[in-house]
């Protein structure tokens, strides 16, 4: 009890230290190596020290490569969706073979048999509505909620999600949708059984516990890569993840046309919903962060870009209730990832009312050299090999690339090298080109 | 009062727009002169987000609204009427493999607000589908829009279909969106890059000579 009292008083630094050290030196891990420890430690100081804007060793680097591995071990996407012994042969290759920072483990390739089993309608991905050689799973936008259901959505945030949302996002989950509201277990919860009485129900549940044998199958595979990463030096970078506010709506509940019917025609429904999230946002990712040893939650930012909205409409839509996940984050001693997909040229002085060093900002094609100016001497900021660069160029190009942007964004520490957005397949000689130009640029001097 | 509707319309005032759209037909006024305003309040939508005062949102929301003045309008239309003279023909799409149609859209949008004739194929499009689009209508501008990285390849893959079908001296190829720039240009043997939706229009324009 007292040791919780403590940690509530502690001021969100001292909590984050407390998570470095864990991130340094964690628990129940047997190093290949004597090298291999001292390679991790070195590692992960180095990221540390960005983060904090000191001058690490020399800049760090996280290799932008997502699905990369399965093309590099000669495979498909497919391939390693569908066969966890193939996945884990092609992402331990990929460890072996490819020196950095850092190491990504497969947790966003997800089980091909589990997305067939629950009739996963949120992606597409090889050989589900896609040609069987795609590099890549594509995001299925659409209306998953209906512009009168804010009301329920409000109401009950579970009980929507429980009859609404599961039934048009997972086909498993349709019977749901005929089902009286759960909430009603207050009061009688033996009522609950008349649920479990129903056929419907009853297929749900067994569909559910046969695809969840499947998912903790390929956990067990993505934990054994994630453990041998480990062993032999190379720390995780990303630990959890969630999502902004506004994308949640804009993305996942509304779809584009949607929210910005919303933005228009019932603005003040659209606030309430996102103000509701943000305590649900801010604990799923302290969840999600619980499995990994790295403080770094992963927050890919989409429709809040320069393209997207204007700087009022950022203002006023997206930012204020981001904010408050980012508090709510940087408050557990968590390290918001924030992964500013599209351009955010517009946005960098918009940004700048967070405490200082308390977030990594990751951009895909803003620029670099006003990122720096503007956020740089309160942010980590990281970036931004352009993945054309990296799938169509040489070597030479990417090394001489990263040259500059390690000249414009280094100096006085707080960088991180990686790409813009990651790349699925390309010369692998690109990828080492990255961390050549690291070793060889971007050394800090004494 | 003509003025006051293509206004309120730019301006996005949902209820007065449909309000006075009822008042105009109900006064028995030409229902394509009410059009007319309408293409004229577009104009200045297109004309604000090509000035960076508008963004997606006041895109498509004007694009609701016109399809509500569109609706309200058309059961009272007797007479068709050519559409009005275009600047050029456009066929756009976001190529094989790619599902996203976002910046596809404000391109379709930005280039119909700026007088071009666009056949907008959707998303997903086979390089066939292109090259047949290019040989029906004749049109002498394509745009391929991507997000992805793999769309590098499979833009370089229609512009490759469109050369075989013997009409890449035919056509002029733009391409953007997402992780597409100059140097996917490059690769994919595209003739310009643009980065955003007035960039195409500027593109578009000095390829039909109408800048």
């Amino acid at each position: 009890m007292d040791n919780e009292k403590n940690r509530a008083e502690m001021p969100w630094e001292e909590k984050r230290e407390e998570r470095f050290r864990r991130w340094l030196a964690p628990s129940g891990v047997t190093y290949d190596t004597p090298a291999a420890e001292t390679a991790y430690r070195e590692r992960v100081t180095r990221f540390i020290r960005a983060l904090k804007l000191e001058k690490p060793d020399r800049v760090p680097v996280v290799l932008p490569a997502s699905f990369f591995p399965a093309h590099y071990a000669g495979m498909t996407l497919r391939d390693v969706m569908y066969d966890y012994a193939r996945l884990k042969r092609a992402w331990l290759k990929f460890l072996r073979e490819f020196d950095s920072d850092s190491y990504t483990a497969p947790g966003l390739v997800y089980p091909g048999r589990v997305l067939d089993a629950i009739d996963y309608r949120l992606y597409t991905w090889p050989g589900h509505g896609q040609p069987d050689d795609m590099p890549s799973y594509q995001y299925v936008e659409g209306e998953y909620m209906k512009p009168d259901e804010y009301d329920a959505f409000l109401r009950d945030p579970l009980d929507y999600a429980l009859r609404y949302y599961l039934p048009r996002t997972m086909g498993v989950f349709e019977p749901f949708q005929k089902l009286g509201p759960f909430t009603a277990a207050f009061g009688a919860p033996i009522r609950m059984m008349s649920l479990a009485a129903n056929p419907r129900v009853q297929q749900v549940f067994r569909a559910l516990a046969g695809a969840g044998r499947e998912w903790s199958r390929w956990q067990k595979t993505v934990r054994e890569i994630s453990r041998a990463a480990l062993a032999a030096g190379f720390p995780a970078f990303r630990g959890g993840v969630c999502v902004a506010p506004f994308d949640t709506f804009a993305d996942t509940l509304r779809g584009t046309q949607g929210i910005i019917m919303d933005m228009y025609r019932q603005p003040d429904k659209l606030h309430e919903a996102m103000e509701r999230m943000v305590p649900f946002t801010v604990e799923s990712a302290v969840d999600s962060s619980g499995a990994s040893a790295s403080p770094l939650v992963f927050i890919p930012l989409h429709k809040g870009d320069d393209t997207f909205m204007s700087g009022k409409q950022f203002e006023k839509f997206y930012w204020p209730t981001l904010r408050k996940v980012l508090l709510g984050l940087i408050d557990e001693g968590l390290v918001p990832m924030l992964f500013a997909e599209g351009r955010y040229n517009h946005r960098l002085e918009q940004v700048t009312d967070l405490p200082r060093a308390s977030v990594l900002w990751h951009f895909d094609q803003t620029d670099m050299a006003e990122a720096k100016r503007l956020l740089g001497g309160s942010q980590c900021i990281a970036g931004n090999i352009p993945t054309s660069v990296l799938v169509t160029g040489t070597p030479g190009d990417v090394k001489e690339y990263c040259r500059q942007l390690i000249e414009t964004c280094a100096p006085g520490g707080g960088y991180i090298l990686t790409g813009g957005a990651a790349i699925d397949k390309g010369n692998p000689d690109n990828l080492r080109a990255v961390m050549a130009a690291a070793r060889e640029y971007g050394v800090y001097r004494k | 009062m003509s003025g006051d509707f293509a206004n309120l319309l730019a301006d996005l005032k949902e209820d007065e727009v449909i309000k006075l759209t009822k008042q105009r037909l109900d006064s028995g006024e030409d229902p394509m002169k009410i059009l007319e305003d309408s293409r004229k309040g577009m104009e200045l939508v297109g004309k604000r987000f090509a000035d960076g005062e508008y963004f997606l949102p006041e895109l498509v929301f004007s694009g609701e609204l016109l399809k509500q003045v569109t609706e309200i309008v058309k059961p009272h239309i007797t007479e068709t009427t050519s559409d009005a003279k275009r600047r050029g023909k456009v066929v756009l799409g976001t190529v094989a493999g790619d599902i996203h149609d976002i910046g596809l859209n404000i391109v379709d949008f930005m280039l119909d607000v700026n007088g071009f004739q666009v056949y907008n194929l959707g998303v997903d499009v086979p390089a066939a589908r292109f090259v047949a689009k290019v040989k029906e209508t004749g049109a002498p501008i394509v745009g391929l829009s991507g997000f992805l990285t793999p769309a590098f390849d499979a833009m370089k893959e229609t512009v490759e279909a469109l050369d075989k079908a013997g009409l890449r001296g035919k056509v002029k190829i733009m391409i953007g969106g997402g992780q597409m720039d100059d140097e996917v240009r490059k690769y994919a043997r595209a003739d310009a890059y643009g980065k955003d939706a007035m960039a195409a229009v500027t593109l578009a324009k000095k390829w039909t000579g109408a800048s």
